[in-house]
């Protein structure tokens, strides 16, 4: 009997309505599409720029900046032992901008690789992840900011940095669901197009970013913490300053449960909307 | 059987595809209608159904009830008219798209080509796209890097390798992105129309290219439009036609069955409308003025055209004379050759282009008829509006048939004098001709 069928063991079963099982697998098996469509995103970004990288590092520095003189010194909003006002913004914004960059550019994706989708198979969830690569690079960027901050004020962090990653991981986990689902909804509905700028708009000054978690009533703090962001950037904060930014243990419980249910929530719209993609986009 | 690597049973692919209904332009209809229009798809966005544009909704199949097999190391070509359904079958084949209905069965790892340079990105430079697209096309990056050095050999732009695409030209960008994709190893590989890029000599590496691939016992798939790579590259070939599967056989009674359904399409199909003069019908007569679909060669060309105008000026009508490849071999336009425009009265009109009298060889033809405006904005455009048969080609009666399958052309040469020949004295020795002397 024919061997070679064996040996490439791809048997592939092609119908209406059929999970492929071998989703997951495939994820893996193209992983090297994920990084080289993530380094394309990476290597036209800054074609034709003068300063090229250095706007990642410009935009967040400009935005710590602002808030810093809006929340800090024109509104006068109090911090935890007078931490300078300048590390509470950036240690909001970090994760928040994360969060906020994996969404908006996650969300028009699928839509701008829409001449990839419409010719070649390959797992589309690679689409969207490989824009969640090209924010890390981002992040990492402005992670320096935050050094030469704690730097210029000489605070030394505790042992709290440590547990830092873990919270870059749950921010991403928080910003994938989302992003996931926008992905898929936007080749549906385009609407989803104009939405997804405003909810990060609103977001920005919904989250705790400008501010302190301290600074809303105790009676709303769990109500408040139904956006998965405020355990998050809670935490965030209090690997940076340590003691002084507390986290709000039961908010922060509340916030991974949101950020499970949208992560469900995504990949099974992903999965649902995927198969008709190449007749939609 | 084992050796089946693909099996399609029953397969069918369905398309929503919506109409809009006739408006009187009313500003109180568009918002009533507009409305409405909200609401349904209000609706539709809450059952999550896709959206459609238009009032009214049609099923259509692009494809259905489509069966076969494909055994492993078979070379099949697929071939129909347009739309008739050959993409959405590749497309489901490459797991691009589902089907609707029935299922596929596939064994072994299939890599399909829809169109070259796909993911091309105009910024990057042709190193950096090589890798970029082979790596969507499916190949693993050592594998890239065994074989970039042949990619960039046989693509011929070494000089411009680290230039940005953008600043290729449209030549070099083909060549490029065909390059990648003719070192693109599959099991099993499916091809679309992508040959008709390039001049003819990139074309012949191309084609040899591709028949090196299928000599290399793989199973290929191919849809072209081009007879003589469907001759050269498959055995079998498989004919669609509105969605269904009306042959399967060898390559060579699927081109003559495919050429036949051509020919069925008569003066009765719906040609659709152009915008401001539409195409009605058409026919060929023969000398007697009745329509007929043959042609005897030496009489005039006679065509007679039923056409709609709006009564804009500047209209005119054109026609290209197709061989059986469809390749274009003549053209004539009423305004661009006679300054002759559509009337300016708006209304159905009538007329018979009568043409010079060709001898043209034996064979199938077919005319393509297109309404344009001051000779640049094409309007209406029917492929094989006409298709006649020329039974025997000779002229002045010479046993001698001349047909258009003997490869020599398509036009039989006559003389305007009688073919004489008169004795020249030798003057001069036979060896190298004086001018090449002179150059070297």
């Amino acid at each position: 009997m024919s061997e070679t069928g064996h040996r490439s063991g791809t048997h592939l079963i092609l119908e209406a309505g059929r999970a492929d099982r071998q989703y997951w697998q495939d994820i893996w098996r193209y992983r090297g599409l994920l990084y080289i469509l993530a380094w394309r995103d990476v290597a036209v970004r800054y074609k034709q720029t003068v300063v090229g990288i250095a706007w990642a590092f410009i935009r967040p520095f400009l935005t710590m900046v602002v808030f810093t003189v809006v929340f800090g010194h024109v509104a006068k909003l109090p911090t935890t032992n007078d931490v300078p006002y300048a590390i509470v913004v950036i240690g909001g914004l970090l994760p928040w901008t994360l969060f906020s960059s994996v969404l908006g550019e996650a969300a028009s994706s699928v839509l701008s690789n829409a001449n990839l989708i419409s010719k070649v198979y390959f797992p589309r969830m690679i689409v969207p992840l490989a824009t969640v690569l090209v924010v890390l690079i981002d992040f990492a960027v402005s992670l320096s900011i935050l050094a030469g901050v704690m730097i210029w004020y000489g605070i030394a962090p505790g042992w709290q940095i440590l547990l830092l990653p873990v919270f870059v991981v749950l921010a991403l986990l928080a910003s994938l669901g989302p992003a996931i689902w926008a992905s898929a909804i936007v080749v549906k509905y385009r609407d989803f197009r104009f939405v997804i700028p405003f909810v990060l708009q609103f977001g920005l000054y919904l989250s705790p970013v400008g501010f302190q978690t301290t600074v809303v009533p105790e009676r709303w703090r769990l109500l408040y913490s139904l956006n998965p962001m405020v355990g998050i950037i809670d935490g965030f904060r209090w690997s940076i300053i340590g003691g002084e930014s507390p986290i709000y243990l039961p908010g922060f419980v509340l916030s991974l449960v949101v950020v499970a249910f949208f992560l469900w929530l995504g990949i099974y719209t992903f999965r649902r909307i995927e198969r008709g993609f190449a007749d939609l986009v | 059987m084992a050796d089946v690597v693909i099996r399609a049973e029953n397969l069918g692919k369905k398309f929503i595809i919506g109409h809009k209904a006739e408006r009187d332009g009313l500003l109180r209809d568009a918002i009533s209608t507009g409305a409405r229009s909200l609401l349904r798809k209000g609706a539709d966005l809450l059952k999550g159904k896709p959206l459609n544009a238009g009032d009214t909704f049609e099923e259509f199949w692009a494809l259905s009830d489509v069966n076969f097999e494909i055994k492993r190391g078979e070379l099949v070509s697929i071939i129909g008219r347009n739309g008739a359904g050959k993409t959405t079958l590749l497309k489901i084949l490459s797991r691009i798209t589902e089907p609707t209905t029935g299922r596929v069965e596939i064994n072994g790892r299939v890599n399909s080509l829809l169109e070259v340079g796909t993911g091309f990105h105009p910024e990057l430079s042709g190193r950096e796209n090589i890798f970029l697209n082979g790596a969507i096309l499916g190949m693993s990056q050592s594998e890239m890097r065994r074989r970039f050095d042949e990619i960039v050999e046989f693509s011929g732009v070494e000089k411009f390798i680290d230039t940005p695409v953008k600043r290729y030209s449209v030549g070099m960008y083909v060549r490029l992105a065909f390059a990648v994709a003719a070192h693109l190893e599959a099991e099993i590989l499916v091809v679309d129309e992508v040959l008709a890029v390039g001049d003819a000599e990139f074309q012949a590496r191309c084609l040899n290219r591709m028949s090196e691939v299928a000599g290399s016992g793989r199973t290929v798939l191919f849809v072209s439009h081009n007879f003589a790579a469907v001759t050269a590259l498959t055995k079998r070939s498989i004919v669609l036609q509105g969605g269904r599967l009306t042959f399967d056989g060898s390559v060579d009674a699927g081109l003559a069955h495919y050429t036949s359904t051509l020919n069925k399409i008569g003066p009765d199909r719906h040609w659709g409308r152009g915008k401001h003069a539409t195409l009605v019908s058409a026919e060929l007569l023969d000398p007697q003025g009745k329509p007929s679909d043959r042609y005897t060669p030496g009489t005039p060309l006679c065509l007679r055209v039923v056409v709609e105008t709006t009564g804009m000026p500047g209209m005119s009508i054109e026609v290209n004379l197709r061989d059986q490849h469809n390749l274009p071999i003549a053209f004539y336009s009423s305004g661009g050759f006679n300054q002759v425009s559509l009337p300016t009265q708006a209304g159905r009109y009538e007329c018979t282009l009568s043409l010079d009298a060709y001898y043209l060889a034996a064979g199938d033809y077919g005319i393509d008829l297109h309404t344009s405006h001051t000779n640049i904005m094409t309007d209406q455009k029917i492929d094989s509006a006409v298709r006649f048969h020329v039974d025997a080609c000779s002229p002045d009666g010479i046993a001698f048939d001349f047909r258009q399958d003997l490869g020599t052309g398509h036009l039989a040469m006559r003389l305007t004098a009688p073919l004489e020949f008169a004795p020249v004295a030798a003057t001069e020795a036979p060896g190298e001709p004086q001018s090449v002397r002179e150059s070297g």
